[in-house]
């Protein structure tokens, strides 16, 4: 009985010693590729950072209002958050390429996805990006254009095409992800036609009144304000 | 666009026509068939009064017009002007019309113009406006004489204007270009101009007519071009200046064509005007100014309601331009009353050089940039109207020496904004 338990002991050991032996190559291996991985990261990081720099990215992220938004979120700016972005998704990147020498079984399919998922996530990352700068440039655009005509809710003008142009981006880019795809059409229909209806219903009953100005205004009086108002600026 | 997409076979076909010329009278049209008669016939007057030996030919470039004044152009007879002066051309005058676009472009209507002036060889290229109503006949030998017997290269105009008229002009073009190019000419936008077949052939060999501000303002970036060039310069009085109609949406679309053409000439020419400081007077035959004291009926709260809503309204866009202490001035101005309305000559002048800072630099869209100072543009119409209300001649020209030289004074403070890094 002793000598059974002692060589059943023996065998167990022998045999993690055996497969411990045998996956450590591997171990030493990945650590290989997580610790070149890291460096490789590291240095792509240095890269797109100064990438970032030189094209003036900041400049652009100012433009299309993401830089306030990571200010009052108390990031970093967006410089460094996109170079640390790459730096994560590069090592991670490696990290799995390394595990994936391990040789578990299971685990190739999800390393596959991920690396799979990747291109999409920068598609959408490029699409939220110039989402949002389309929704600040035209916002911008629209703000500047109704106040030069004397509109007189020109800023409520000008977010509702921000919100609007923020939403189409965001559903394209839950589209492109393939998250929550069904819901987020459903929400960007619901809240696209809840904005219409608003502007629609304000429109129809808060402004009839300055609609009518509006329209007597440029009907029977319309050119004689305008010369009365404007000075000959050249 | 390439020079051969400008000169069509036919317009080419017409100008080797024509042959050599002295005296190129270039007109850009764009649906004036109701006053282009009375220009055509002011400018056929002009030439058989003042230079009947000379060889002369008027050159239409139109815009696409719907009202045929293409038609109107070439169909422009001078034997009608004949027999009302009684003078008698010994050359022929040609009329040519050429469509350069189908679409309105000053700039491109120009390069049209001037290309045809440097493949005619002319010695003299005059340009004039087709909407004016109030054009004389001696308008021509005013613009052209400087060039053809004193060898100026561009001859730019003074008019006579009713006092709140150019207002742009008086409180930003005319001092800022003073400033910073340190000469003075009243009209750095000219409708009216002459130039010599010298700055003709090298205006139009510049390189920056592909950008949109030399397409939109050329008229500018020649000015800037003749008094940062080894060119004389000199203005002519005219007379009394054309106002046409304008409305509301006319201010932003002027203010792209010339504020927006002011500002990016400054990228272009900075080594040039850094180092220039105060002014110079240029050669002007004729008066040096002349207003006309008319009343103007101007609704004045509209203007000022105008400039504090801009201000309330664009606050996150002035954000972005403008420092926190011109900001801040802004909104203090912004509450005030018609009656003590006041936004001063300094601090409009560091507005606009702010301005023009920020449009270097472009810290957003500089169309954008052009189009915000609109509203602030209101809030200083609104003072010089109110600080000229009751003023004379003298009163109003000692106001505008004034602005200029807060201008001057303060360009130190747009190099530093200039360098700046925000």
């Amino acid at each position: 009985m002793r000598e059974i338990i002692i060589t059943e002991l023996t065998q167990a050991f022998q045999d993690l010693v055996r497969g411990f032996a045998h996956y450590l190559p591997r171990l030493i291996v990945m650590l290989i590729i997580a610790f070149v991985g890291w460096m490789i990261a590291y240095l792509l990081k240095v890269l797109a950072r100064s990438i970032l720099r030189l094209t003036r990215f900041s400049k652009l992220s100012e433009n299309a209002g993401a830089t306030q938004l990571l200010n009052q979120a108390a990031l970093p700016s967006s410089t460094e958050l996109l170079s640390r972005f790459v730096f994560w998704v590069a090592w991670v990147g490696f990290i799995l390429l390394g595990v994936s020498v391990l040789g578990i079984v299971g685990l190739q399919e999800y390393i596959s996805q991920f690396f799979l998922f990747l291109p999409r996530l920068f598609v959408a990352l490029v699409i939220l990006f110039f989402g949002l700068l389309a929704a600040s440039f035209f916002s911008r655009a629209a703000l500047l254009a109704a106040v030069n005509v004397n509109f007189r809710s020109s800023r409520l003008l000008s977010i509702s095409i921000r919100v609007i142009i923020s939403i189409f981006a965001l559903s394209m880019v839950f589209e492109v992800l393939g998250v929550a795809k069904e819901t987020m059409l459903i929400t960007f229909g619901t809240a696209l036609g809840a904005v219409m209806l608003s502007l629609a219903i304000a429109f129809g009953i808060g402004g009839k009144d300055v609609a009518r100005e509006f329209l007597e205004k440029r009907i029977v009086t319309g050119k004689k304000e305008e010369k009365e108002d404007e000075l000959s600026p050249l | 666009m390439a020079e051969e997409m400008l000169l069509t076979d036919d317009f080419l076909r017409q100008l080797i026509n024509v042959g050599e010329v002295d005296i190129l009278v270039g007109l850009r049209t764009h649906n004036n068939a109701t006053t282009i008669e009375s220009v055509i016939r002011a400018i056929q007057t002009g030439i058989l009064k003042c230079f009947p030996r000379e060889r002369a030919v008027i050159i239409n470039a139109d815009g696409g017009s719907q009202d045929k004044t293409p038609e109107l152009v070439v169909s422009a007879s001078i034997d009608d002007v004949r027999s009302v002066s009684k003078v008698y051309a010994l050359r022929t005058l040609h009329c040519i019309s050429t469509r350069y676009a189908s679409n309105p472009e000053p700039g491109t209507g120009l390069r049209a113009i001037l290309a045809a002036a440097d493949l005619l060889h002319a010695k003299a290229c005059v340009v004039f406006s087709p909407d004016s109503t109030t054009i004389e006949s001696d308008w021509l030998q005013r613009l052209v004489r400087p060039i053809y017997s004193d060898n100026f290269d561009l001859v730019s105009p003074i008019y006579r204007r009713q006092k709140f008229e150019g207002v742009l002009m008086r409180n930003l073009l005319y001092p800022m270009t003073r400033a910073i190019y340190g000469y003075r000419v009243r009209e750095p936008y000219p409708s009216e101009f002459a130039i010599s077949g010298r700055l003709a052939s090298d205006f139009l060999n510049k390189e920056s007519w592909n950008e949109e501000s030399s397409r939109l303002g050329a008229e500018i970036h020649l000015t800037v071009a003749a008094l940062t060039g080894a060119y004389r310069v000199c203005q002519s009085f005219l007379g009394p200046k054309a106002q046409p109609d304008r409305g509301a949406s006319d201010l932003v679309a002027a203010m792209r064509r010339t504020v927006g053409a002011l500002f990016s000439s400054l990228d272009i020419a900075f080594p040039l005007w850094s180092t220039i400081t105060g002014s110079h007077p240029v050669p002007t035959i004729g008066a040096q100014s002349e207003v006309v004291m008319e009343p103007v009926r101007v609704n004045r709260k509209r203007l000022r309601d105008m400039f504090a809503t801009g201000v309330a309204q664009l606050e996150p866009v002035f954000r972005s331009i403008l420092s926190a202490s011109a900001f801040s001035e802004l909104q203090r101005i912004a509450t005030l009353e018609v009656s003590e309305f006041n936004y001063p000559a300094d601090l409009w002048a560091k507005t606009v050089f702010e301005f023009a800072a920020s449009y270097h630099k472009s810290v957003i869209s500089r169309d954008h940039i052009v189009q915000a100072l609109a509203p602030l543009y209101r809030g200083r119409a609104l003072t010089f109207l109110l600080e000229n209300r009751d003023g004379s001649e003298e009163d109003i020209e000692r106001n505008l020496e004034s602005l200029c030289g807060d201008f001057e004074r303060l360009k130190p403070y747009l190099l530093e904004v200039w360098a700046d890094r925000k």
